[in-house]
């Protein structure tokens, strides 16, 4: 291990990809945008719903130092294995990143968006950072740069961040009070001092503040990072919303705290909750009329290669970069033509009409559905499912809500996974634990799915469907809502019918 | 006069940038202090800023042993989780 890390300041999740193509029905959630910031985020897995299915990012971790703490980050942490924001294997020099993101973005052309993300705070580093980004743009000018930062540097950095032409930042913004601040804050360092409490956090507050109207006003698009921590800034989130978007920033993404024990941080330790799936989706839907919410993030790591939700970053270590042998100029011919053609098939994409909610009765209440998709159809075994997107379908329409972890249960060995596995020592299967993940949905859509599970689905409410295998998700989630509408149990007065 | 930097180091990077004096060097398995250059920042700023920014306890000490940011300072943390985890140490 070259450089131990740590973890970073903010946590700085970047935007979360699925397997599956029509995550978010709802209306675009970029269509408000005018066209010129359209253009600039078609092609942005972290910032564009749309784009993470088709294009990739990666993070390269040359920012290790901090100038805050926060009580969601343990900055002792380097793991491979774990995949947060904050969470690295192998620390960079700027030389090294270079070699790294040449390489990358041969080998993986759909690779648009270079992004320094930590371990630290890239801010905090401004050297590292800004070498990397300067050599970027002379050597690779066919990659969007973009950083993230908790925003205590940012306003005397707003200028060099103009200047390299890096037109995407995220801040994370927690709270805008200084009292909550405090809670989450337990110092930061500031001119020379270590500054602590409640004072710490206000000063932090108004430079992040301060930071994102100076980046708004030169027209660098700002999207803003919460994390939603029960009982400390869960109200309070609905405010941040409202503030960041009066002042300019394009994109919210509420973010749910990760706290456990054995990640050593405050909140690990203290055990603080997390929020549950319903929390955080009821928090998003509060928000979400102020403005436009990212519902995508998969809250990588600073060091994440590839789609999002995917991590190639094993396949570019510096042991195997330095015996690549990258001819960029023929790289960057080659990307532009893959490119192109995704940006074609997005356009088209465009025009289809999306599945229309014809025929249901108004005043039919909404349902949760949860699909094991890839791809964009309904395509997964649902004991081999690593995820779940789901889907509410309404009178409205059907929109993305969020996509939620399983953990694998069936290993593929017989035909059909009927077979559920208890860990030694677990208090509950897999199956249990991947039904518990569903909690709320009243649908389940997949290709396959075994005979044990069917029934242990149904005992907990919950209707396997496997009828529409290989369809387009958002019309497979209609299709199954228009057939629950004839039973009559979308309405009210059917309520009392509805056998459990 | 000196500081020290400790085994809980973990090589962040932070101390090296705010050293008014440059003591701070990269070595195996974490960073150093100089400490012919060190002057624990007298004259220059009111706290040692290396201990000022570090955000691990007891990777800072002075010639006496003594943490700069003891156990529970920088987390808070309370003392009996940090023993609990094994997070907790008397003195270097």
């Amino acid at each position: 291990m070259e450089l131990p890390v740590i973890s970073n300041s903010g946590p700085i999740a970047e935007g979360g990809g699925c397997a599956s193509s029509g995550c978010g029905t709802a209306p675009d959630a970029l269509s408000h945008l005018p066209d010129h910031i359209r253009a600039k985020v078609q092609d942005h897995p972290c910032y564009s719903e749309e784009a993470h299915h088709y294009f990739a990012r990666m993070h390269v971790a040359v920012a290790p130092a901090c100038n805050i703490q926060c009580n969601y980050c343990n900055r002792k942490y380097d793991c491979s294995n774990e995949s947060r924001p904050g969470v690295v294997s192998e620390l960079l020099t700027p030389d090294q990143a270079i070699k790294k993101v040449l390489a990358v973005a041969a080998e993986i052309p759909q690779m648009t968006v270079l992004g320094i993300a930590g371990p630290g705070d890239p801010l905090a580093n401004p050297e590292r950072t800004f070498e990397t980004f300067q050599q970027l743009s002379e050597k690779a000018p066919d990659i969007k740069l973009c950083v993230s930062t908790n925003g205590l540097s940012l306003p005397e950095h707003v200028d060099e961040i103009a200047k390299h032409n890096i037109d995407h930042v995220t801040i994370t913004i927690n709270c805008v009070d200084p009292e909550i601040g405090a809670k989450i804050y337990p110092w930061i360092y500031w001119q020379n001092k270590r500054i602590r409490g409640v004072e710490g956090a206000k000063i932090l507050i108004e430079q992040q503040q301060k930071g994102l109207q100076m980046l708004t006003e030169r027209g660098i698009l700002v999207k803003v990072n919460s994390v939603l921590i029960p009982g400390v800034n869960d109200q309070h989130l609905k405010e941040v919303s409202k503030i960041v978007k009066e002042k300019g920033a394009f994109l919210h993404n509420v973010m749910p705290l990760i706290a456990e024990p054995e990640h050593g941080t405050y909140y690990g330790i203290m055990e603080h909750p997390s929020p549950t799936d319903a929390e955080l989706q009821e928090l998003q839907d509060a928000c979400a009329g102020d403005m436009a919410m990212m519902r995508h993030c998969r809250q990588c790591r600073a060091d994440a290669v590839g789609l999002l939700g995917e991590d190639r970053g094993d396949e570019f270590t510096m042991d195997k970069i330095d015996v690549m042998d990258v001819d960029y100029e023929a790289a960057m011919v080659r990307r532009k033509e893959v490119h192109d053609s995704i940006i074609e098939k997005l356009e088209a994409k465009r025009g289809v009409a999306k599945p229309k909610a014809e025929g249901i009765p108004a005043g039919s209440r909404p349902v949760l559905m949860a699909v094991a998709g890839k791809n964009g159809v309904v395509a997964e075994h649902f004991g081999h499912a690593k995820e779940f997107l789901i889907y509410e379908a309404s009178p409205e329409g059907v929109r993305f809500i969020s996509h939620r972890k399983t953990e694998l249960y069936c290993g593929g060995m017989d035909s059909c996974g009927d077979g559920d596995v208890v860990e030694a020592g677990a208090t509950e299967s897999l199956l249990d634990r991947n039904i518990r993940v569903l909690e709320g949905c009243e649908v389940v859509l997949c290709s396959k799915i075994g005979y044990e599970p069917w029934g242990k689905l149904e005992a907990a409410g919950i209707a396997p469907n496997g009828e529409h295998a290989m369809e387009p998700i958002e019309e497979a989630v209609m299709a199954v809502y228009k057939e629950i509408a004839v039973t009559g149990k979308l309405l009210p007065a059917a309520e009392s019918l509805k056998v459990a | 006069m000196a500081l020290q930097i400790t085994e809980s180091c973990v090589n962040c990077w932070a101390c090296v940038d705010v050293c008014p004096n440059d003591a701070i060097f990269q070595d195996k398995p974490h960073f150093l202090i100089d400490d012919m250059k060190c002057t624990e920042c007298l004259g220059d700023h009111a706290e040692a800023q290396c201990a000022a920014i570090c955000p691990i306890e007891m990777a800072i000490v002075n010639e006496l042993g003594e943490f700069l940011n003891p156990p529970g300072s920088l987390t808070g943390i309370p003392i009996e989780k940090l023993k609990e985890f094994g997070l907790w140490r008397e003195a270097a």
